[in-house]
Parts: structure tokens; sequence; C-alpha cells
């Protein structure tokens, strides 16, 4: 059941077409992607300065993120993510400082409302949060809401065993998950060819009997098109597939990575000629409906929220102490409570 | 009134009557459902409780735990069995990154209130991986409580108060128990035991044993026996495994100025290093002795021939006692 809708690489844009008269969602994309560009090129930067010790680029990965995010119902979807989802979140309308204060090291999981914004908190284990989507997912069929869970991993995660038993689990009871793999092309220094056997995540939804989409993943319209037809039909009962999104992690692993040891500049600049945001600009320029002053206009916005975001990140500062105990438990223990009670009487000598 | 009953039985009325309490607890692991579990402490709640609360999930223990996360954030209250302690291991990750992390990661956003039921302990001439005692690992990580009930009337009243509890509950169960018969009263049925309380089993003047699970009831025989020979000894059920009963054991031991753990797993580094350590942390003036340990040897869990020879006996724990009572400073 692969249905491979488009390769990455490929020119034909019937996706755009359908949606040529749809430049209104185009023109949302666009603004998000371009946003979250400038973000993650400040959050790469604030890292150079010493605003924030670390940072997981997401540069190339625009249109995989922001498209598939934007495919999401907020009223009733969950998405569990990776450590590398800034697209994901803004699209989701997470607060970026949220986001960020994971890497300035306020919170490891970031400090926005995971329960409120449906985005659960910033997984750093690889592959950890799959089984999360499809539990959630049967709660919401349990619950008859209609929601459907979102899961995001890569090309080095689907090595992971997590990755088969959910998968085996979610189609086995017919769950509503959606599970999108951005293949990235690169598990750090380790190629997508020396990963993933058979070449494809999407085609192994054959063998849990699900279907498996593979979408060139720097195409925002063709992301979006194949992650709603997956939630649709999650959402009608029809249970999981999978969506993998070809696409390319055009920075480091993190910041502290050196992609010139284990891969060549040309292959870098090669996918550059492919770059999601340039190739949405042409698709939203052959709607006919933006000129230059949009785009201009979409810079100054983008580039005023990413000083606000700079300012903010460099505010942020520790965290209240006491929240090292105070989350813990929902229901602590005495003899934690007790440590606490030492740990103030330390600091206060 | 009094009903004789089993601990196996115990634990499925407590499934059952938590079933009937809350509509959001879902009973779900390898096999629980149409067959009952391997030792049938879920017989009967599927066709009670229908498919939909009471299921089987595919044989991938990372799997039922990260189920059970995403089920807590979805506002379900999950208890999940894993079938055997030494299945535990494969869900390691998800047990110690996940559920004991989610509430802190989230900063509260979502309650954990997961209860992981886990078979536990030796006892029962079983295969390799099925009689591990695994109380120190979870112990150790940030996030879970650890329970262990001794009798039915305990089992009944401390999976109740584990699954009510909003945190993740690591509930091991004594396998060489579920069949031994006590009585179970009406008022046990209601009571709760509360999170880090301990139970003086047998009162006694001269030494207190501290155990857990199923060497309870082989302290109580050792009691007995050293009752015949004048030396009153006090057993302590801990029961609760994170959080311990500090004040519990230090009252217990202020008293008797003499203490001996015994568990079955592994000396080193087991709870019983933890136990001697708070207990000397509080008792340090009034103990007559070193805080003896009587516990598995450093050693896989042996085959069936070798479980009597691994697992402390009525002896061991004797001798541990004497050599308190014997002890002469300098």
């Amino acid at each position: 059941m692969t249905m491979t809708t488009r390769d990455a690489g490929a020119t034909a844009r019937p996706a755009a077409q359908a949606h040529a008269d749809d430049a209104a969602l185009l023109r949302r994309l666009y603004r998000t992607m371009a946003t979250v560009r400038r973000l993650d090129l400040d959050a790469v930067a604030m890292q150079r300065q010493g605003i924030i010790p670390g940072y997981a680029p997401m540069r190339g990965q625009e249109a995989a993120q922001v498209g598939s995010a934007a495919a999401l119902d907020l009223r009733r979807d969950f998405a569990f993510p990776t450590y590398r989802e800034l697209g994901v979140a803004v699209g989701m309308g997470v607060d970026p400082v949220a986001y960020l204060a994971s890497h300035q090291g306020a919170w490891h999981g970031g400090l926005w409302d995971a329960a409120a914004a449906r985005l659960a908190p910033i997984n750093a284990v690889v592959g950890g949060a799959v089984t999360h989507a499809v539990g959630w997912a049967l709660g919401a069929k349990l619950d008859r809401t209609g929601g459907v869970a979102i899961a995001y991993f890569g090309d080095g995660a689907s090595s992971q065993g997590d990755i088969h038993e959910a998968m085996n689990t979610a189609a086995v009871s017919r769950l509503p998950v959606v599970f999108f793999c951005q293949n990235n092309g690169w598990a750090i220094s380790v190629p997508a060819s020396e990963q993933v056997a058979g070449g494809s995540v999407a085609a192994r939804g054959a063998g849990y009997g699900m279907p498996g989409m593979r979408v060139d993943g720097n195409d925002v319209i063709a992301v979006y098109d194949a992650t709603r037809r997956a939630l649709d039909r999650a959402r009608k009962g029809g249970g999981p597939s999978i969506v993998e999104a070809m696409t390319y992690r055009m920075g480091p692993h993190s910041t502290s990575d050196d992609p010139g040891r284990y891969r060549t500049l040309d292959e870098e600049q090669s996918w550059l000629a492919r770059d999601p945001l340039a190739l949405c600009e042409q698709q939203l320029r052959r709607t006919g409906t933006v000129g230059d002053g949009f785009f201009a206009e979409v810079a100054e916005t983008a580039g005023a929220l990413a000083d606000r975001v700079r300012d903010d990140v460099a505010a942020l500062g520790g965290r209240p102490p006491e929240e090292m105990f105070d989350f813990v438990f929902s229901n602590p223990p005495a003899a934690l409570l007790g440590q606490r009670r030492a740990w103030e009487e330390s600091r206060h000598g | 009134m009094a009903e004789l009953t089993t601990m196996q039985r115990a634990l499925n009325r407590a499934l059952d009557d938590a079933l009937a309490a809350d509509e959001r607890t879902l009973v779900f692991g390898e096999d629980v459902g149409t067959l009952g579990g391997v030792f049938r402490v879920t017989d009967g709640l599927k066709a009670k409780y229908g498919g939909d609360r009471v299921f089987d999930t595919t044989l991938a223990e990372a799997g039922i735990m990260g189920m059970a996360v995403g089920l807590a954030m979805a506002g379900w209250r999950p208890v999940p069995e894993i079938q055997f302690d030494g299945f535990s291991y494969p869900a390691i990750d998800q047990i110690v990154n996940q559920v004991a992390r989610m509430h802190y990661r989230s900063r509260g956003a979502f309650d954990m209130p997961i209860t992981l039921r886990l078979p536990s302990f030796g006892g029962i001439r079983a295969p390799e991986h099925h009689g591990e005692s695994l109380e120190a690992l979870f112990a150790q990580v940030p996030g879970l409580k650890v329970v262990a009930p001794s009798t039915p009337a305990e089992a009944y009243a401390l999976l109740r108060q584990s699954i009510e509890d909003p945190d993740p509950v690591i509930f091991l169960e004594p396998k060489s128990r579920y069949w031994h018969k006590d009585t179970v009263s009406d008022e046990e049925l209601e009571e709760r035991l509360p999170v880090g309380t301990s139970r003086v089993v047998r009162p006694g003047r001269h030494v207190t044993l501290v155990a857990w699970g199923a060497m309870v009831a082989r302290c109580l025989q050792a009691a007995e026996l050293g009752a015949e020979d004048g030396v009153e000894i006090e057993v302590i059920d801990l029961r609760w495994l994170k959080p311990i009963d500090a004040d519990g054991l230090a009252a217990s031991v202020a008293r008797t100025r003499r203490a001996v753990v015994v568990h079955e797993a592994p000396l080193t580094a087991g709870l019983g290093a933890e136990v001697s350590a708070l207990i000397t942390e509080r008792c340090f003036a009034e103990l007559k002795a070193p805080v003896q340990r009587v516990t598995g040897w450093d050693v896989p869990y042996p085959s069936p021939v070798l479980e009597d020879e691994y697992l402390p006996s009525i002896d061991r724990i004797l001798d541990a006692v004497q050599t308190t009572l014997e002890y002469r400073r300098g």
C-alpha cells in the first residue's frame, strides 16, 4: 500500500496546482516557514554568542514541520515532538521563547503548557515518544473525540525497537496515529543509506498493513496534503499511517556538531537548490496573489519577532530553584519534602 | 465478617473495585484479557468491564509502558501489567525516562497515575527471568513510588491506594504468596495504607527484623522459632519501598536496639543497604550492634534446584539475629 506521491528532486507540482486557488493557505504556510527560518538562524547565532548553551537546528526542514503541523486540528489532535521541532511548535502556536527555554537551559521539556498547546514537551530520547502517541490515540479512540495523535521521529529513530512496537500496536488496533518521519538524510553522522534497510521508512507500512506515503518533504503543500490525508483517514476510523517526508538537515545535528567530518559541501549545496523556503516562495509567486511587498513585510515581521524572542530568551535567566523538587511528583512523599527543606537550609545557612 | 482468601483473589477484587469506582481506570497487558493473566489476577475482568477497559496488548513491554504514558496524558488511569519481573527490563527506558519523568518534564501539565503491576521475586521454581527482585533498581529512580504487599489484605489495600495515587507506582507482587490464604475483613477492604507507611506485624523486644513481600512470612517463622529460645523478635513489614517509613523503622529499633534486614535481591547495593543507612542515621546511639543484612547472593537468580540455596533461609535469618545479640563493642 506504499504510495510514493513524490520523490525528493521531482519537479512536477500537481499538488501545488490543486491548491493554486488556495493562496491564502500558501501565504499562511510561507509566513510561518519564514518566521521559523529566521528564528532558527537566530537560535544558532544566540548559541554562538553565548546566550544559549546549545541548539538543534532545523533549517531545511521547515516545509516538513510547518506543513504537517498546519494540517492538525488543534481542538482535538495532539503532537509528540522530538528535540528538533521548532517549526512544529511555532506552527502550533507555541511561544518560541517557551520552546527555546529548553535550549536556554531553563527546563528540559520547554516552558509551554503542553496540555493546553496540545504539543507534548520536547523529548530527547530518540523515538521515545512514539509509543506515547499510540497510548494517547487509544485514549482518544475510547473517548470518541475524533482526535488523532501525530508522532514525529526521524530516519535515525526508525531503527529503534520502540518504533516497531508503536507501529505494530497502532496497526493491530487501528488507532488514530500518524507516524510522521522526517527523513533528513542524516542521523548525526550516519547517512540514511546506512540506517534504513530497504531505503524507505514509508515502505514499512506494507508490513504493518497500513499506508505509507513518501512525499517531497521540502514541498510544503505536498507535506500538508499527505498529512491531512493521513489525519482524515485516522479520524474516520481507518487507522494509522506513515508519512515519510524526504528532506534535508541543512545545518549541523547540533551546535556542537561538525558536518564537514562526514558529508561533502557538494551534497549540502545540491540541497540548497531545493531550499523549502525558496520553493514555497516560488509556489506563492506563481499564484499571482502576492508581490515583493508581501515578502518584505513577512521578513520584517519575522525579524521583529526574532528580536523580541532574542530579548526574552536572554532575559529568561534561571528558574525558581524549588521547581527542581516541586514537579517530581503530583503528591510528593514526606522524604522528598524533607530533602527540599534540607536544600533550603543549605542555601540559607 | 472476615473472609478467607488468597492474595491473587484479593488483587483481583482490588482491580474489580478500582474499575468499578473510576471509569477512567484501564487494565491492560500481555494475556490479561481473555485469559485473565498467567496468574489469573485479572480473571473475569474483561467479561465484566468489556474489552475497551480490560484488554490484551501486543507482546511488547516498552510499548505497554509507552502506551500507559500516552493514556495518562489523555486523562486515563492506566494499570498495566508486565507479566514477570525480568520482562520489565525491555521497558526500563520507558519506565525510567518517560513514566517517571513526564510529570516533571511537563512541569505538572500531566499527572502520571500509572500503577505498574509486576509479579515479582522468587520462590516458585520458575524459568530464568521469572524470579527477579527489582525494588532497589526502581527505588533509585526519581519520580517512582515502589510498594510490595505481603498479605491478601495488604495486597487489596495497597493496590487500591496505588491506583488512586496521582503518581507512578511500581507494584511488586510476591508471586510465591499469590495462593497463600489469609483472612480479609470488611474493615480491611475499606482501609487505605498511605504511601510511606509500614506495619509492625509482630512485636518483640530484642531485635527488629525488616522485610517485605514474601520475606515477611519467612521472618515471622523465624520469630516463632526465636521465641522458643526466649528471643523476642519484632517483625516490620516495610510495605512501601519508596518512600521508606524511616520514622517507623527508627521507632522500632530505638526500642529493640538491634536490626536485621531481609530481602531476596542480591546483597550489593540492595535496598537493605538503604534500610541499614536509615536506621544507622537515626539510631546510631541506641544501636547495640551493626545492622545485619540477610539477602540473596550477588549471583544471577539461580535455577529451581538452587533456589533454596539462594533465598534467605530461616537459619540464615536466625544466625544474623544471633550475631546482633552476641555483638560486643571493641
